[in-house]
């Protein structure tokens, strides 16, 4: 009898445990871990991935994040055989050029059709949908402005004048993208001609072409430098921090890009992809986009983000992405003939 | 006809040959790997150089376009200018306060060859940040400078604080080996100082000097770190490589500059064969471990100059340390510990802290192995020129590829559908690989400094014994060497914590590293985190340096006890 119990016992132990590990390792499956590649800031991963898994329980999202110059490399290099699933919030002219060389899978999200048409690739089907756009702002520093009795620029005609030698820093738009789409927006707005002319005068006054879109309102807000015309986002954040600097919608107008996102072709989690490219276009995630951005793809969404200028979204210059895919190496080969290659001596 | 009975020349032959053919299969094998590991994986990039970027062969066509640039000239000029007074200030530099560590008495030895280590702990983006709080337009000593930081002198500057560890840790290994005997003799002959200095310390120490020069002049060429924090508008090769690559995605013009780098390497293997040729063993078995005795004005000038020396480098790593507590520079100097809670900065949060432990872990213990067995096989193998000259080769290369170029190769190679290492890649085991192969360089002439200074008669004394090869090499090569090798051990742990520019495209979501989010976190802005990260990092490393400090002092007392007399 005492023998029999035993054994039952442990029969039944053995049972549970393996119905317990069995039913453990489907949970397990069940959950796809979806690779995403990312160039969105550091403190936005987590929200990001937070608000999507609540509403897709099965899937988990892993994050590779770098710059974006970093990660488009990254996957470029990667194209024969592709690591990552999605591509959530990378440059759109990165993903264009993907899409280009034939390594997006096409996908029309769900959420596509209510977003504002330029936030969309204009395939059919997509190849990638956008989700926030940032602008190339001037960053301009209070502080040493009233210390060097420095009068604020409205314009970027204002950037040209003398008593802001040596004062001003940008990104190279050899070496960083928000460069080139600042370049690149000066020659759309003030044509080519009188685009270089402009940059010509600019030059004068640029003490340092700095590697990096965030650098130079970074080095603004610190006051390394009185002016830098760079990426809008890292000069708002500055500036919630307390940093003494204003941004300034120059009143011309300005280059920006926007954020997208795609599915790699060949990626094994296809259903899971698709789930995340749906929700990523939901109006739920442009109000996520718009707690970051001024300026996101849903129309519906108006979003005002604290210390960002006011104005952006409508001097927006009209920039054919198109032509500036196009025209990239004569812009950077004739813009590093002007202005990179005579830098070097006066280190500044 | 006694067939039996073999002629003592065949058993001679045989004995011989079973260590020497051991030697060659190992030597042939360790070929294999460094292909694996440097050849293959850089030539995979290198090869888009002769691409178009849809990867159409298109000739030297990418070459001619590039050398047609007159922005070109300018940055090699730029990086051999550089380069060359880095090398210029570095090498003496390092000469003289290696000379105090090994040849004088200088009190606190311990705590000024702790303090020289201190730049190899850190991050290369260190120096550039405290040399922005120090002398930047806002910093606190802008006046002392007399124009702006960003440019040539920023460069120097924090080149001359990122080398200096490298040439000393060369220059050390180089006169800690010296035989009294040699200047009981000079000093029985009534030589002067200066003549004793010219004809014996200067040529025992001329491999490790000229190694040290190499070491620091590709160093910089290859850096790219540095140009980018504090280099205003001073472009190097390095920066063009980086604008190629990360800038604009050009693979093909990217690999051209990576190849036009490559030159400082191809001389500096050249310098080093014409060098090997004339370096002679110094310790040799009846060899006398030279004491230094305590000189009082000697001693005295060295203290000071290391007190000088030391005293600069703590500055900038107390500035950053300072910096990492600041709220808001140069707005809000108050002081917070906030800048230390890394998952408000990276999402990884400490995670990318224990993952880069476990890698240089990894990579301390691996590549230490390889490259002192390396080092061994190819010193002390009879014969086999050619394959010796390669891994000569192969081992400098390492040193003048610079870690995008080698980043990037790796994924073309490892990544690559029908490579059956392919399973590798994305896991801290491509981390751990990556970082031995980027590093090789320092440790493979580390380790043959170490052995050069081993008379060959220790083999020619176990071979006529019979003893096996590998007996001679654990018992008394390995023991003799134990200090180097605990120094190439260290030095691998140390760069695997701060090296950014080749894992920054092989991390996985799951093996991120601190030195790559310290750059994230600058790039973002947050100096003072980023600085944070940075000393954290430091003072890793100082810990297992200070630990590799006691374990000299107390288990390798015992090995080392011959070198006394």
């Amino acid at each position: 009898m005492g023998k029999t119990t035993i054994l039952r016992r442990v029969v039944l132990a053995g049972a549970t445990a393996l119905a317990a590990t069995g039913f453990a390792t489907s949970a397990w499956a069940q959950k796809t871990k979806l690779t995403v590649y990312t160039a969105i800031e550091n403190e936005q991963l987590d929200p990001f991935k937070k608000a999507f898994e609540a509403d897709n329980p099965t899937i988990e999202i892993a994050w590779v994040r770098d710059s974006t110059g970093v990660v488009t490399a990254k996957l470029i290099a990667e194209k024969d055989n592709p690591r990552a699933d999605v591509i959530w919030g990378l440059a759109a002219s990165s993903v264009g050029l993907f899409a280009s060389m034939g390594m997006i899978e096409p996908y029309t999200p769900a959420g596509a059709a209510a977003l504002k048409p330029m936030f969309r690739s204009g395939k059919t089907p997509d190849t990638w949908v956008g989700m926030d756009a940032f602008l190339a702002v001037v960053c301009f520093n209070t502080v040493e402005a009233d210390k060097g009795k420095k009068a604020k620029p409205t314009s970027w005609a204002d950037l040209t004048k003398p008593e802001y030698k040596d004062s001003i820093v940008m990104p190279n738009p050899a070496s960083s993208g928000t460069g080139y789409l600042t370049v690149a927006g000066w020659l759309t707005i003030m044509g080519e001609d009188a685009g270089w002319k402009f940059m010509d005068a600019l030059h004068q006054n640029v003490a340092q072409y700095l590697h990096s879109g965030s650098a130079p309102c970074v080095q603004a807000a610190k006051g390394e430098r009185l002016i830098g015309i760079g990426f809008d986002m890292r000069g708002a954040t500055e500036k919630t921090k307390g940093a003494p600097i204003d941004l300034i919608v120059p009143k011309e107008g300005l280059g920006w890009e926007m954020e997208a996102t795609a599915i790699m072709k060949g990626t094994k989690n296809l259903e899971a992809a698709k789930k995340l490219a749906d929700w990523a276009s939901s109006l739920k995630a442009n109000e996520l986009y718009g707690k970051y951005y001024a300026i996101v793809a849903n129309p519906a969404v108006k979003s005002m983000p604290p210390n960002y200028p006011a104005d952006g979204e409508k001097l927006m210059a009209k920039v054919d992405v198109e032509w500036m895919a196009k025209n990239r190496e004569r812009i950077l080969a004739e813009w590093t003939k002007r202005y990179d290659g005579k830098s070097a001596p006066k280190a500044k | 006809m006694s067939l039996a009975a073999p002629t003592p020349k065949t058993v001679l032959r045989i004995s011989l040959s079973r260590d020497d053919l051991l030697m060659r299969v190992g030597l042939v094998a360790l070929v294999g790997v460094l292909l694996l590991i440097v050849a293959l994986p850089l030539w995979a990039l290198l090869a888009k150089g002769f691409e178009d970027r849809d990867g159409r062969y298109v000739g030297l066509a990418n070459y001619i376009s590039y050398f047609s640039t007159p922005a070109l000239f300018n940055s090699a000029l730029n990086s051999f200018h550089v380069a060359a007074v880095c090398t210029v200030i570095v090498v003496p530099m390092s000469f003289l306060y290696a000379y105090a560590l090994t040849r004088t008495v200088l009190p606190g030895k311990w705590l000024f060859q702790g303090i020289s280590l201190i730049p190899i702990f850190a991050p290369s983006l260190l120096p550039g940040l405290a040399l922005v709080y120090l002398f930047g337009n806002q910093g606190f000593f802008k006046g002392l400078i007399g124009g702006s930081i960003y440019g040539f002198d920023g460069i120097v500057i924090a080149q001359v604080f990122y080398c200096f560890p490298h040439a000393t840790m060369i220059m050390v290994t180089a006169l800690a080996t010296a035989d009294a005997r040699l200047y009981e003799a000079a000093d029985a002959l009534g030589a002067s100082k200066i003549r004793v200095f010219f004809t014996v310390t200067l040529p025992g120490a001329k491999y490790g000097l000229i190694s040290a020069a190499l070491v620091v002049f590709t160093l910089v060429i290859t850096d790219f770190g540095i140009a980018k924090v504090i280099g205003g508008n001073f472009n190097v090769l390095a920066t063009d490589v980086y604008k190629q690559v990360i800038g604009q995605q050009n693979f093909s013009m990217g690999a051209v500059v990576g190849m036009v780098l490559l030159a400082p390497a191809a001389l500096a293997f050249l310098v080093d064969r014409l060098v090997q040729r004339k370096q002679v063993a110094l310790l040799t078995a009846r060899a006398v471990p030279l004491i230094p005795k305590p000189k009082f004005g000697r001693d005295l000038f060295f203290t000071a100059f290391c007190t000088l020396v030391s005293a600069g480098i703590l500055a900038i790593l107390g500035m950053a340390a300072w910096g990492s507590l600041i709220k808001y520079w140069p707005y809000n100097l108050s002081l917070t510990l906030a800048n230390y809670e890394f998952a408000n900065f990276d999402a990884n949060g400490w995670e990318s802290y224990f993952n880069s432990l476990r890698m240089a872990a990894g990579t301390a213990i691996i590549g230490t192995a390889l490259m002192f067995v390396g080092a061994w096989l190819n010193e002390k193998t009879r014969g086999f020129g050619v394959i010796r000259g390669i891994v000569q080769l192969l081992a400098f290369l390492p040193m003048a590829v610079p870690g995008i170029v080698l980043g990037l190769g790796y994924i073309f190679f490892f990544n690559a559908p029908n490579n059956p290492l392919n399973f590798l890649y994305a896991t801290i085991g491509i981390l751990v690989i990556n970082t031995v192969a980027h590093f090789y360089t320092v440790g493979h002439l580390t380790a043959t400094t170490a052995l050069k200074q081993i008379h060959p008669e220790f083999e020619s004394v176990s071979a006529s014994l019979k003893v096996p090869i590998w007996k001679t090499f654990g018992r008394v090569t390995a023991p003799i060497c134990l200090p180097a090798i605990l120094d190439i051990a260290i030095y691998l742990f140390v760069n695997a914590m701060t090296t950014v520019s080749s894992v920054i495209f092989l991390y996985a979501p799951d093996t991120k590293l601190a030195s790559v989010a310290a750059v994230n976190i600058e790039e973002a802005g947050t100096t003072a985190a980023a600085a944070a990260l940075c000393l954290v990092i430091v003072i890793t490393s100082a810990a297992v340096k200070a630990l590799h400090l006691l374990a000299d002092r107390f288990l390798l007392g015992r090995l080392q006890a011959w070198r006394r007399r």
